[in-house]
C-alpha cells in the first residue's frame, strides 16, 4: 500500500511536467506579440521592452522554460502583469475559499445524494422514489448560472434571506489562520462570523453542488438495488440483523464502490464548475481569479493557476483510488 | 395432541404474483419438525423448497412473493402473526439458514471475524472480546485450521468448502433450536460435500438441533434424514421416514426419482430420469400436476385433484391411486 502510494506520487512528476509545458506554451504560442496582447494596443514601446525583459520573452524558449521552472520548484509562481502582486500570495487566500466552497458543495452532494440514493432503493416505487428521481433528472440538466441567479433573486432580492455575494458580510471580523472561514470560526469560537459566512456559502453551495448530487443520488439507487438483490443481503437478514444495518453496513459499502467513481469525477467537475459559480457569486476564489486574469489577459497568473489546479487534480484521483482499497478488500495494488 | 413438535407447518400457501400470472409457489404445504430431528425436503428446481423454507423465515422476497394463507407454528406460536421484529429476534438466534451458494453468500467486503461476531452481538449481550473468543471457538467447532488468524481474512481468501463451513459457524453462533439447510453442498465437489454432510452430522449429534435438510440427491437423504417430504409444483406428494421411502415409496413421482440414481457403484448405465417437464406454476390445470408425466396416470387425473391422505401409520400421500373408492363414487 506504501509503495502503491509512493508508486502514484512519484507519477506526479510527469503529469506536473507535462501540465507545466502545456501552462508555458499557452502563453508563448498566442499569436503576435504576447506582451502587445497583455498590455492592449496603448501601452507604449517603453512598457512593452519592460514587460518583456520582466517575462524575459526575448530568450529562447528552452531558456525560458527552464528558468521558469526553476522559478516554480523554488515556490515562485511569478507577478501579476497588472496588479503586480505575487501569484503565490494571492493564491494562498483564495485557493482555500475555492476548497472550501467545493468541499461545501462536494459534502452537501453526497450526503443529501448518497441518503436520497439509498432511501429511493430501500422504498422502490414508493412516492419518496419517483419525487427523489424526477427531482435528479431535473438537477443534472439544470444550468449554474441559471440556478445561481435564480437563487440570489429568490433568496437575496425577493426574500432577503441570504447575502447574493462574497464569503463575509462587510464589517464582520474573523481571525484567519487556515482561510477556511467556517473552519477558522470554529476554531476562533467566533459564533457570530460562523453564522455569517454560513450564510454566504449556503447559496454558492447548493448552486455548484446540485449536479453532483443529482448524478450521486442516481448512481448510489442504482448501485444499492444490484447489491440488495445479493445473496450476502439475503444471508445479513437471515442472521437477524437490524434492518439499518442490513442497509447502512452490508449493502452500502459493496453500494459505495461505484458511487465513490462518480465522486472522484465530480470533484474535477466542481473546480471547473466554481469558475461560473463564484463568478456569479463574487466569491473571492481561484475560479473566478482565472476568469478575470482571462479576460484581462494576465497570462503569468492564468499559467500557475492551471498548474495548481492539474496536480491538485491529480491529487484527488490518488485519493479517490487509496479509499477503493478501503471499500473493497479484494483489490490489490501491488 | 401429547407429541412435542419444535415446528409445525399447517396448509401453507406461498405465491408470487407476477405480471405472467400468479405463481403458486407453496401450494398447501403440511408438515413438522421434532426437537433435534432431520427432515428432508427433496423435489426438482423450482418444486417450491427454498420458498418453503424461506416462508418459514419470513424471507420471501416481497414484492411479489407474499405468505397468503397457513400456520407455522414454532414452538406453538405462529410465525406469521409476528412482527418483522419479533422475526428479526428469531432469525439467526432460534433459527438459522444456511444457502447454497458459499461463493455468494458472504458479504465479501468484510472480515469473517465480523461477520461471525457481527451476529452474536446481534442477538446476546457480549463484549466484542468475547464475541471474539467465540467466533474463534466457532470456527474451530466447524474445522476450520487456525481458526484465530482466520478471523482477519475476507471470504475470497477462503475455497468454497472453507466457506461453507464458515457459513455453518454463522449459523450455528447462537446455538439455535432449528438449522435450515438449503442445498448446502450442491454447489461444492463431490468430495468436500462428504465432507459439509459429515461436519453437520457430527454438529448436529453435539449439540443436539433439529435440521431441515433441503436437497435434491437422495444420496444425501439416505445419509443423514429421518423423515423426508417429497415436493412437486409446489405441491407435497408424499411424506414419511427415510426408511418407508426407500422401502415402500408410494407416489409415482417418488418412484421416478428413486429410479434416478444409480442402485450399485457398478451400474453406470444412463441414469433413467423422469422424462418431461414440471408444469408452468403460473398454468396449472385442474387435475393433479404430476398427470402429465406419470406412468400411472388415468382420465380421472386429470379432472380430479388429489389429497394428502395417510395410507398407512405414519406415511402420507397425495396420489388417486390410493383414493380409488371416491373416484368411482362420482
Ligand atoms: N422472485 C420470484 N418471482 C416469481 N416467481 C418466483 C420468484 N422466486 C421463485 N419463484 C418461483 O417459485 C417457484 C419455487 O421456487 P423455489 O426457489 O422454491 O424452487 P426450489 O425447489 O428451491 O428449486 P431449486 O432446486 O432450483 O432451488 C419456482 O417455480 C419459481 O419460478
Ligand atoms: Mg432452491
Amino acid at each position: 500500500m506504501i509503495n502503491y502510494i509512493i508508486r502514484r506520487l512519484l507519477l506526479l512528476i510527469p503529469v506536473f511536467i507535462g501540465v507545466s509545458i502545456l501552462a508555458f506554451a499557452l502563453l508563448r504560442l498566442i499569436p503576435g506579440d504576447p506582451a502587445k496582447s497583455m498590455l492592449g494596443n496603448k501601452a507604449t514601446e517603453a512598457q512593452l521592452q519592460s514587460l518583456r525583459a520582466e517575462l524575459k520573452l526575448n530568450d529562447p524558449l528552452p531558456v525560458q522554460y527552464a528558468s521558469y521552472m526553476k522559478d516554480v520548484i523554488k515556490g515562485d509562481l511569478g507577478k501579476s502583469i497588472k496588479s503586480h502582486d505575487s501569484v503565490i500570495k494571492e493564491i494562498s487566500t483564495r485557493l482555500p475559499a475555492t476548497i472550501e466552497l467545493s468541499l461545501f458543495a462536494l459534502i452537501i452532494a453526497i450526503v443529501i445524494g448518497v441518503l436520497a440514493g439509498i432511501i429511493s432503493a430501500a422504498k422502490r416505487s414508493s412516492w419518496f422514489d419517483h419525487l427523489s428521481m424526477t427531482g435528479a433528472l431535473f438537477g443534472v440538466s439544470m444550468p449554474i448560472f441559471w440556478l445561481g441567479l435564480m437563487m440570489i433573486w429568490l433568496f437575496s432580492v425577493t426574500l432577503h434571506w441570504l447575502p447574493p455575494s462574497g464569503r463575509l458580510s462587510v464589517g464582520t471580523h474573523l481571525q484567519t489562520i487556515t482561510n477556511f472561514y467556517l473552519v477558522d470560526s470554529i476554531l476562533t469560537g467566533n459564533w457570530f462570523a460562523f453564522k455569517d459566512s454560513l450564510a454566504h456559502i449556503l447559496m454558492p453551495g447548493f448552486a455548484l453542488g446540485t449536479i453532483p448530487m443529482a448524478i450521486i443520488a442516481r448512481m448510489t439507487r442504482s448501485s444499492m438495488l444490484e447489491v440488495l438483490n445479493q445473496d450476502f443481503i439475503r444471508t445479513a437478514n437471515a442472521k437477524g440483523l437490524a434492518k439499518y444495518l442490513v442497509i447502512f453496513k452490508h449493502a452500502l459499502k459493496n453500494a459505495f464502490l461505484p458511487v465513490l467513481t462518480v465522486i472522484g469525477f465530480q470533484f474535477g467537475f466542481l473546480l471547473g464548475g466554481a469558475v461560473l459559480t463564484e463568478t456569479i457569486f463574487s466569491w473571492p476564489g481561484v475560479g473566478r481569479y482565472v476568469y478575470q486574469s482571462i479576460l484581462s489577459r494576465d497570462y503569468p497568473v492564468v499559467q500557475s493557476t492551471i498548474l495548481i489546479i492539474a496536480v491538485m487534480f491529480v491529487l484527488i484521483n490518488l485519493i479517490t483510488d487509496i479509499l477503493y482499497k478501503y471499500f473493497d478488500p479484494r483489490i490489490r495494488y501491488d | 395432541m401429547g407429541e412435542n413438535f419444535l415446528l409445525q407447518v399447517r396448509d401453507l400457501h406461498t405465491q408470487f404474483v407476477t405480471q405472467s400470472g400468479v405463481v403458486k409457489a407453496v401450494d398447501g404445504v403440511n408438515f413438522e419438525v421434532k426437537p433435534g430431528e432431520t427432515l428432508g425436503i427433496v423435489g426438482e428446481s423450482g418444486s417450491g423448497k427454498s420458498m418453503t423454507a424461506l416462508s418459514i423465515m419470513k424471507l420471501v422476497p416481497s414484492p411479489p412473493g407474499e405468505i397468503v394463507k397457513g400456520e407455522i407454528l414454532y414452538n406453538g406460536d405462529d410465525l406469521i402473526k409476528k412482527t418483522e421484529k419479533q422475526m428479526r429476534h428469531i432469525r439467526g438466534n432460534k433459527i438459522s439458514m444456511i444457502f447454497q451458494d458459499p461463493m455468494t453468500s458472504l458479504n465479501p467486503v468484510f472480515t469473517v471475524g465480523e461477520q461471525l461476531t457481527e451476529t452474536l452481538r446481534t442477538h446476546r449481550n457480549v463484549s466484542k472480546r468475547q464475541a471474539l473468543e467465540h467466533a474463534t471457538e466457532l470456527l474451530n467447532l466447524v474445522g476450520i485450521p487456525d481458526p484465530k488468524a482466520r478471523l482477519k481474512n475476507y471470504p475470497h481468501e477462503f475455497s468454497g468448502g472453507m466457506r461453507q463451513r464458515v457459513m455453518i459457524a454463522m449459523a450455528l453462533a447462537c446455538d439455535p433450536e432449528l438449522l435450515i439447510a438449503d442445498e448446502p453442498t450442491t454447489a461444492l465437489d463431490v468430495t468436500v460435500q462428504a465432507q459439509i454432510l459429515e461436519l453437520l452430522k457430527k454438529l448436529q449429534k453435539e449439540l443436539g438441533m433439529a435440521i431441515i435438510m433441503i436437497t435434491h440427491d437422495l444420496g444425501v437423504v439416505a445419509e443423514i434424514c429421518d423423515r423426508v417430504m417429497v415436493m412437486y409444483a409446489g405441491k407435497q406428494v408424499e411424506f414419511t421416514d427415510r426408511f418407508r421411502l426407500f422401502d415402500v415409496p408410494k407416489h409415482p413421482y417418488t418412484w421416478g426419482l428413486l429410479n434416478s440414481i444409480p442402485k450399485m457403484e457398478k451400474e453406470k448405465k444412463r441414469l433413467k430420469a423422469i422424462s418431461g417437464h414440471p408444469p408452468d406454476l403460473r398454468h396449472l390445470r385442474k387435475g393433479c400436476p404430476f398427470a402429465e408425466r406419470c406412468p400411472k396416470a388415468k382420465a380421472s387425473c386429470r379432472i380430479q385433484a388429489p389429497h394428502l391422505q395417510e395410507v398407512e401409520p405414519g406415511h402420507l400421500v397425495s396420489c388417486l391411486l390410493y383414493e380409488e373408492e371416491k373416484v368411482t363414487l362420482e
